[in-house]
């Protein structure tokens, strides 16, 4: 199986998927075009070595992608069978309904952990209804009993690894379909590291997530799909092989992938 | 045993690194120096005044040089007053031009603006004062004023005749000298501010401009609130442009239309026809008044950014 291919996961319940998707900054070509289904409700880890151009195809998957001043877009990405490219798309609402949880932890300094947690939205509501909506996100995202005293305390406080989670917490308070996780475990050390892991095979019963990850023992461990992506000789990053983990990390059919996850190169 | 387990090293600085520390540590202590001299100076410069009219030279309004008779708060009234209104436009016009430049402006648009807005601190004081004179105080005689006077005239701010010369238009010729200042600080300040957070906040779904107002300004408020403290500073001392269109009156009057005078610009005008002693001492004191508010305007606002920065820390 190929990159070329249509979508190589049979989608049983696809709920997100890009059909010849490419990505440009500037006249560089960052991805070519990727054809890829996720599967609801399973995580799907994207896989490859640095520079692969997988952080770039999850920032095409919520229109973050754009925000780069020369970013620029090719292909079709759909979402609930509409293309979120389509013209006319509110990218925010977009958004509002695939969530992003980035590299570093990033919660909003200047506020408390609470306003945090109900960022999205929750500026409207009354105290009774933040605490609501914030107690609900942050038990999802396990940090409810390890910050519940300290609400009003601003977030820096919290360990770096408290901060992702709060970050996962403020996510998920949006209520959002699809979870995009960018190396979310990247800058936490190994303790905290399980613990998100942990999360993220809960998380997975509510959300669709797709992760991208350098670890490929993470990826082994908590994805149900793994997706593998390659630079090609220019540095645009192709879709090598996509299938159930356990099989991608078995058996996989490319030459490539067997290369890349028994170590060696990348 | 009393012999030490370690012994001390005896170091070998050479002659050259000696000498060169002196020149360092003595660079160094020159600024302490001229700071600490230069208000030994004024001091004893306006010892005549100050024995003379003693405190009292602070809240006396009377500037009377016919008379000897010599009180500062007109002009620090007038101080303050165009202080207040210069970092009152320049702080909203540059803050929202620091926006603009930081996060809305395309590359084409941001980098000649942010060129055009450097170069508009170079320009020297003594032209913003001939433009104020030639063109903005006959605008605020025949257009700003009467518009603010129909508009507002029903507070004693904007009541009275209006001249042309006075608070209001030093203020907004202030106001213009400082933009600059603001606006290149305040860019700098949010241009700093992670790329992380301007996408967690995109991410959730926001507009750019709440992601602006609601992320960005909030983080990089310390910085921002430094920028306007350093065009205050800057307002407080500016001495031509001011003294071309405040109208040089030492009066104090409600009225932001009526003229008035600052400490810098009563130095400047009157320090070549002072011929008394006490007159000269009397102008030499309003410079320590104004070297004193100086130093307290920017101590009180660095500790005000330190407060803030400490209980986030």
């Amino acid at each position: 199986m190929t990159a070329s291919a249509t979508p190589a996961i049979a989608p049983p319940e696809t709920v997100l998927a890009t059909d010849d998707l490419s990505a440009y900054y500037g006249t560089h070509q960052a991805v070519g075009n990727v054809s890829i289904a996720f599967r609801r409700q399973a995580i799907t880890a994207l896989i490859g070595p640095s520079g692969c151009g997988k952080t770039t195809l999850l920032r095409c998957l919520n229109r973050i992608h754009e925000l780069a001043f020369d970013a620029c877009v090719s292909g079709r990405v759909l979402f609930d069978n509409a293309d979120i490219y389509e013209w006319g798309t509110d990218p925010m609402a977009i958004r509002r309904r695939i969530g992003m949880v980035f590299q570093r932890p990033n919660p909003f300094p200047t506020l408390s952990i609470l306003d945090n947690a109900v960022a999205a939205g929750g500026r409207r509501l009354n105290r009774r209804a933040k605490l609501e909506v914030a107690e609900r996100a942050l038990r999802a995202a396990a940090l409810w009993d390890e910050v519940k005293d300290k609400l009003s305390r601003s977030p820096l406080q919290l360990s770096g690894g408290q901060q992702q989670r709060l970050c996962i917490a403020r996510a998920v308070a949006a209520e959002p379909d699809v979870l995009l996780m960018d190396e979310p475990t990247a800058s936490l050390d190994p303790i905290a590291t399980a613990v998100i892991e942990e999360l993220m095979a809960s998380l997975a019963n509510q959300f669709t997530l797709v992760a991208v990850t350098h670890n490929m023992q993470q990826a082994a461990r908590v994805s149900d799909v793994a997706a593998f992506m390659l630079a090609d000789e220019s540095r645009t990053g192709r879709l090598i092989e996509v299938d159930d983990t356990a099989k991608l990390f078995t058996k996989p059919s490319d030459r490539r992938t067997e290369d890349y996850i028994t170590g060696r190169f990348g | 045993m009393d012999e030490p387990a370690f012994r001390r090293i005896a170091r070998f600085v050479s002659p050259v690194d000696r000498g060169f520390a002196a020149v360092v540590y003595g660079g160094s202590a020159l600024f302490a120096v001229l700071i600490v001299g230069l208000f030994i100076e004024l001091v004893l410069g306006s010892w005549p005044s100050l024995r003379a009219f003693g405190p009292s030279f602070i809240w006396k309004s009377a500037w009377d040089p016919v008379a000897s008779k010599f009180g500062a708060l007109p002009m620090i009234y007038g101080t303050v007053v165009t202080s207040f209104i210069a970092i009152l436009l320049a702080s909203f016009v540059g803050i929202m031009a620091a926006v603009f430049l930081a996060d809305f402006a395309p590359r084409w648009i941001a980098a000649p603006l942010s060129f055009l807005i450097e170069l508009l601190a170079a320009v020297p004081s003594v032209v913003y004062g001939l433009w104020g004179l030639f063109v903005l105080a006959p605008l605020v005689r025949t257009t700003i004023g009467p518009v603010l006077q129909h508009l507002l005239g029903w507070t004693p701010l904007f009541a009275g005749p209006i001249y042309g010369v006075g608070l209001l238009t030093a203020g907004i010729i202030l106001a213009l000298m400082i933009v600059p200042t603001v606006t290149a600080i305040s860019r700098d300040v949010i241009a700093a501010i992670p790329r992380d957070l301007r996408e967690a906040s995109m991410a959730l779904g926001s507009t750019k401009w709440e992601t602006a107002t609601r992320v960005v300004l909030p983080a990089a408020r310390v910085g921002i609130f430094g920028a306007c403290v350093l065009g205050l500073g800057r307002a407080l001392g500016e001495t031509i442009a001011v003294t071309m269109v405040i109208g040089n009156r030492p009066e104090i009057s409600a009225s932001l239309f009526a003229p008035s005078y600052t400490l810098a610009s009563v130095i400047a005008n009157e320090f070549t026809e002072a011929t008394s002693a006490v007159y000269i001492s009397a102008l030499i004191e309003l410079g320590l008044i104004l070297f004193v508010v100086s130093i307290v305007v920017n101590a009180v606002a660095r500790l005000m950014i330190w407060s803030v920065r400490g209980s986030r820390a």
